[in-house]
């Protein structure tokens, strides 16, 4: 039996003891781990996620009994102190000594702390592992609200600043270099990342060398050069990292000149007994500090253990890298800066949208060689493929990055005609052959059963989607369809139990269930079933309370404490005066916190659960009816105030806009949806960025539709060009309803235009020509939705039966006591939570 | 309140009317006031069937239970909370959804046209 000794259990220690346990014949050897931290190896690259509710445990990447299951002998807070090349032994910092066959050194690195003068001083800190993070976040709290600065632009000083921000002081990023993450940026991309960073709030200062750290005792800034000082109350360093080393050099081991553990393409140091992985190992004159190679000189180094000694690292290391740094996707592949005399570059830059996107391609046009992506890194993955593969690029390859125009099918084709070989999962370096084979031969049907077999999207999970691709394209070629179902009581997907309610004219909830489905349902399928009822019979959602979500089934949004928040319609945002005042009346009665919403109306919040129906009791004697802002519904039609008072405005905006909001009331869909009017293309009312909206321009009206703010942003796409208002509203009328028809539950309009086959064309189609012969029907349903619309508040205060459900006690007149409500700049909050 | 042991049939010792039945939503829940506590009651009409359990949801301290939606899961019935859909088994008052801790349970019974809810105290 022979001994293998890994010394360090970071992430690509652990790596190697996974590879290892799954290759080699357990009988035969035995892995001895030594690590100095005092708990098992964890994920570092997700080390700000440790801010998020500071359980290390969910870092960590496999618990300590998983070593004990493989028979690892684990030994964590002891240091390798010394290594006695000759004898094959090794000295811990516990004073025992053990001996190895194979010694693996994984000791990975430490921040880089330029000598500069004053760094000692408190409040200077380093980015690396969970006890810096405390460390840093226990001194944060002293400071809190006031600025650090973070020493280095790069990815781990960008992560840190946003930790930083994420502790409540202001963050500053102090870069020596003219640019930010200058080994992955050019100047442009940088510009652009740096603008968006900075509208965020945090600072940047380049081309700044830091010439002493000022304070007496603790840090109080940071000088630059002659009066050039930045004020700060904190510091974290990420200038860069360097190898642990030391181990290595005193047992005489080949050192780089600048460090690191000299290792060849076996991962073997000049002592074949010993091999270095990860970022103590210097390969290629490089030490890479990416998880990727390091996981890949893991496998090396089982490979050479194991005896299959032709495995050997590759010559050219790809860096590729594509992250989300604090929400804005970053990424870069292949060569992202290059000499003109290889090839010529493609640039699309849009300034306004911090969008940045740059391909390198060979002077033929025909290979991409690199590229970088700031802002939108979706089509990272494909770029990726391409340019690993060496793939035949598009006749226009500019269309790899501005998308195809003219409405043809997508520049990037679909991800099976991607060869067997293509790695598609680079962090567990998972190829396309594997994913297809493991369904195709291994059975395994799903998503996550692949992922549980192969490891595919289990690292940074970016080749979630396309794995999700092929997972699908395969089950479908073995004549498999993949079944899109509601949730364990209905095997089928909500289009086709539209179809059923429908055809079949089921009233209730429970008939549906009895007909096909099975079990009692759950909170998945009630409220999807409700919103087809109300999409099919227009019923309120009065009628089956049990099926709504908690908002339909009391008509009001729920609020963080369990009280709840009312607003009333206010069509196109236009409101008089005196409506004004009864809305300032009724919320000081009722002691709620008054706010204009995003959609131009007021909400009005805290009202308890038997409050609601005085307070639309009253509202209602005022002429106001519900806004719905609770339903998965239409919210609202935002507008301009268009060219009844505005010099530049083309159309009555506010008048189009009170028209459609009042069309499209209580109306209900498979999610939320808005509308926007603009009386001209100076688009104040952000109508792009709506379900549905119009803008006024010479000749007519332009229809765009399926945009959304939200999570995923996205501008609504060009229906019909300058058209006539009744051919503005047919078109929205019949795309809505189509929506409503077809869509999954919760899917916004956006999202369900992207997996509509054909897109937009194909939707222009449906809608302008007809082409399914569905539009008279389209247009008959919605009309009969229109016409049948009656404000479910009002109903509900008029009937008895339903006002009898806005009790907190059905055995008591008591009110809830437990809610307690603070003040907040004159007005009242709910208490924080305990 | 959430630290309280579920209450089992045979503990219990003071059986508390609640409210006539009629007062109960079917296929939903309502609260009652027991003394100082909020205990949340499901109707389970399609199963003929009453569960009960505390009202406060133990993720967000918010007594809101009463307000979820019901449902079953592999044929343990469950409570979804309103606030963020943290669901929880009605006879053993475990967290389905996990990382929530779990919930008290009481057993109820239906006698004189009234639901009855069971304490230990």
């Amino acid at each position: 039996m022979k001994t293998i000794v890994v010394v360090g259990n970071g992430m690509v220690g652990y790596k190697f003891c996974e590879k290892f346990v799954a290759q080699a014949t357990k009988e035969d050897y035995q892995l001895v781990v030594f690590g100095e931290e005092p708990r098992v190896a964890y994920d570092r690259v997700h080390l700000s996620e440790f801010f998020e509710d500071g359980d290390a445990e969910r870092l960590a990447l496999a618990p300590k009994t998983w070593y004990e299951e493989h028979g690892i002998h684990l030994h964590i807070n002891e240091q390798v102190t010394e290594i006695n090349r000759k004898d094959k032994t090794l000295g811990t910092s516990k004073g025992d000594r053990y001996s190895y066959d194979t010694l693996v050194m994984a000791t990975g690195s430490v921040p880089f702390v330029p000598p500069i003068r004053g760094v000692e001083k408190k409040g200077v800190f380093v980015y690396r592992t969970i006890e810096d993070l405390e460390e840093t976040l226990a001194y944060a709290e002293t400071v809190k609200g006031g600025k650090a600065a973070i020493l280095g632009g790069g990815l781990l000083g960008l992560e840190a600043a946003k930790a930083v921000m994420d502790m409540g002081l202001e963050p500053h990023v102090v870069e020596f270099a003219p640019k930010l993450m200058p080994r992955q940026l050019d100047t442009r991309s940088s510009k652009v990342l740096q603008v968006k960073l900075e509208s965020m709030g945090i600072h940047v200062h380049l081309s700044k060398a830091t010439n002493q750290i000022l304070g007496n005792g603790s840090i109080t800034g940071m000088e630059f050069g002659e009066d050039d000082v930045l004020d700060v109350d904190m510091l974290v360093v990420s200038a860069g990292i360097r190898p642990r080393d030391e181990l290595g050099k005193n047992a005489g081991l080949d050192m780089g000149t600048r460090g690191g553990i000299v290792v060849n393409d076996r991962m073997q140091t000049s002592d074949p007994d010993i091999l270095a992985i990860g970022e103590v190992a210097l390969y290629n004159q490089m030490i890479y500090g990416l998880v990727a190679p390091g996981y890949e000189m893991a496998q090396v180094a089982v490979d050479q253990i194991l005896g299959r000694s032709e495995a050997r690292m590759a010559a050219e290391i790809d860096m590729s890298t594509k992250l989300k740094l604090i929400g804005v996707d970053v990424a870069s592949f292949g060569i992202p800066f290059m000499p003109a005399d290889k090839g010529h570059s493609i640039i699309f830059e849009n300034k306004t949208e911090s969008l940045y996107k740059r391909i390198n391609v060979t002077h033929d046009g025909k290979k991409l060689l690199g590229g970088i992506l700031v802002g939108d890194a979706a089509d990272y993955n494909m770029l990726l493929q391409l340019y690993q593969n060496e793939m035949a690029l598009p006749e226009n390859p500019e269309d790899l990055i501005l998308g195809s125009r003219g409405g043809g099918p997508s520049a990037f084709g679909s991800a099976m005609d991607l060869p067997d070989t293509a790695v598609v999962c680079s962090c567990e370096a998972v190829t396309k052959g594997a994913i297809c084979c493991s369904v195709l031969d291994d059975g395994n049907e799903s998503v996550k059963a692949v992922a549980k077999a192969t490891k595919a999207t289990t690292g940074c999970g970016g080749c979630k989607p396309m794995v999700v691709d092929l997972v699908t394209e395969s089950l479908k070629s073995l004549g498999k369809t993949v079944k899109v179902q509601l949730c364990e009581h209905f095997e089928y997907s909500r289009q086709e139990l539209f179809d059923i309610v429908k055809l079949k004219n089921i009233q209730d909830y429970d008939t549906l269930l009895d007909l096909v489905g099975k079990g009692h349902g759950c909170e998945v399928c009630k409220p999807a079933v409700a919103a087809i009822f109300a999409s099919i019979y227009n019923e309120t959602a009065n009628v089956q309370p049990a099926i709504q979500d908690t908002n339909d089934r009391f008509l009001a949004n729920i609020q963080r404490n369990g009280t709840y928040s009312v607003v009333p319609r206010v069509a196109g945002g236009e409101i008089t005066p005196k409506q004004l005042m009864t809305l300032g009346r009724i919320a000081q009665k009722f002691d709620l916190y008054t706010k204009i919403t995003g959609g131009q109306r007021i909400d009005m919040f805290g009202a308890q659960l038997h409050e609601l129906p005085l307070i639309w009791e009253e509202l209602i004697a005022e002429g106001f009816e519900t806004g719905q802002a609770y339903g998965k519904s239409l919210r609202t039609v935002k507008s301009c105030v268009g060219s009844t008072w505005c010099r530049y405005g083309m159309d009555e905006s506010v008048s189009f806009a009170v028209e459609i909001e009042h069309r499209y009331k209580g109306i209900r869909s498979p999610h939320k949806f808005k509308g926007g009017v603009s009386g001209c293309i100076r688009e104040c009312a952000e109508a792009r960025c709506k379900d549905f909206g119009f803008i006024a321009v010479e000749g007519g009206w332009n229809v765009y539709v399926a945009g959304n703010g939200g999570a995923n942003p996205k501008h609504a796409e060009l229906l019909a060009e300058k058209v006539d208002k009744e051919t503005a509203i047919r078109y929205v009328d019949r795309f809505i309803m189509y929506y409503i028809k077809t869509a999954q539950p919760l899917t916004r309009t956006a999202a369900w235009l992207e997996k509509l086959e054909g897109g937009i064309t194909y939707l222009q189609n449906v809608v302008i020509n007809d082409s399914l012969g569905i539009a008279a029907d389209l247009d008959a349903e919605m009309q009969a939705l229109v016409d049948s619309y009656k404000c479910e508040w009002k109903e509900a205060v008029e009937n008895p039966e339903i006002r009898a459900r806005y009790t907190h006690f059905v055995n008591s007149d008591a009110t809830d006591d437990s809610i307690e409500f603070v003040s907040l700049r004159e007005q009242k909050m709910p208490k924080e939570w305990a | 309140m959430n630290t309280q042991e579920s209450i089992a049939d045979t503990a219990v010792k003071t059986w508390f009317k609640a409210a006539p039945i009629e007062k109960f939503p079917k296929n939903a829940g309502a609260c009652i006031k027991y003394k100082d506590q909020q205990i949340a009651v499901f109707n389970f009409t399609r199963e003929n069937k009453w569960y009960a359990c505390q009202n406060l949801c133990p993720h967000k301290m918010e007594m809101v239970l009463s307000r979820g939606m019901i449902g079953e899961e592999n044929g343990i019935p469950k409570v979804a909370c309103p606030l963020h859909k943290n669901t929880f088994s009605l006879e053993t008052g475990e967290s389905i959804t996990g990382a929530c801790d779990a919930i008290t349970t009481f057993p109820v019974k239906i006698a004189d046209g009234y639901v009855w809810v069971g304490f230990s105290d």
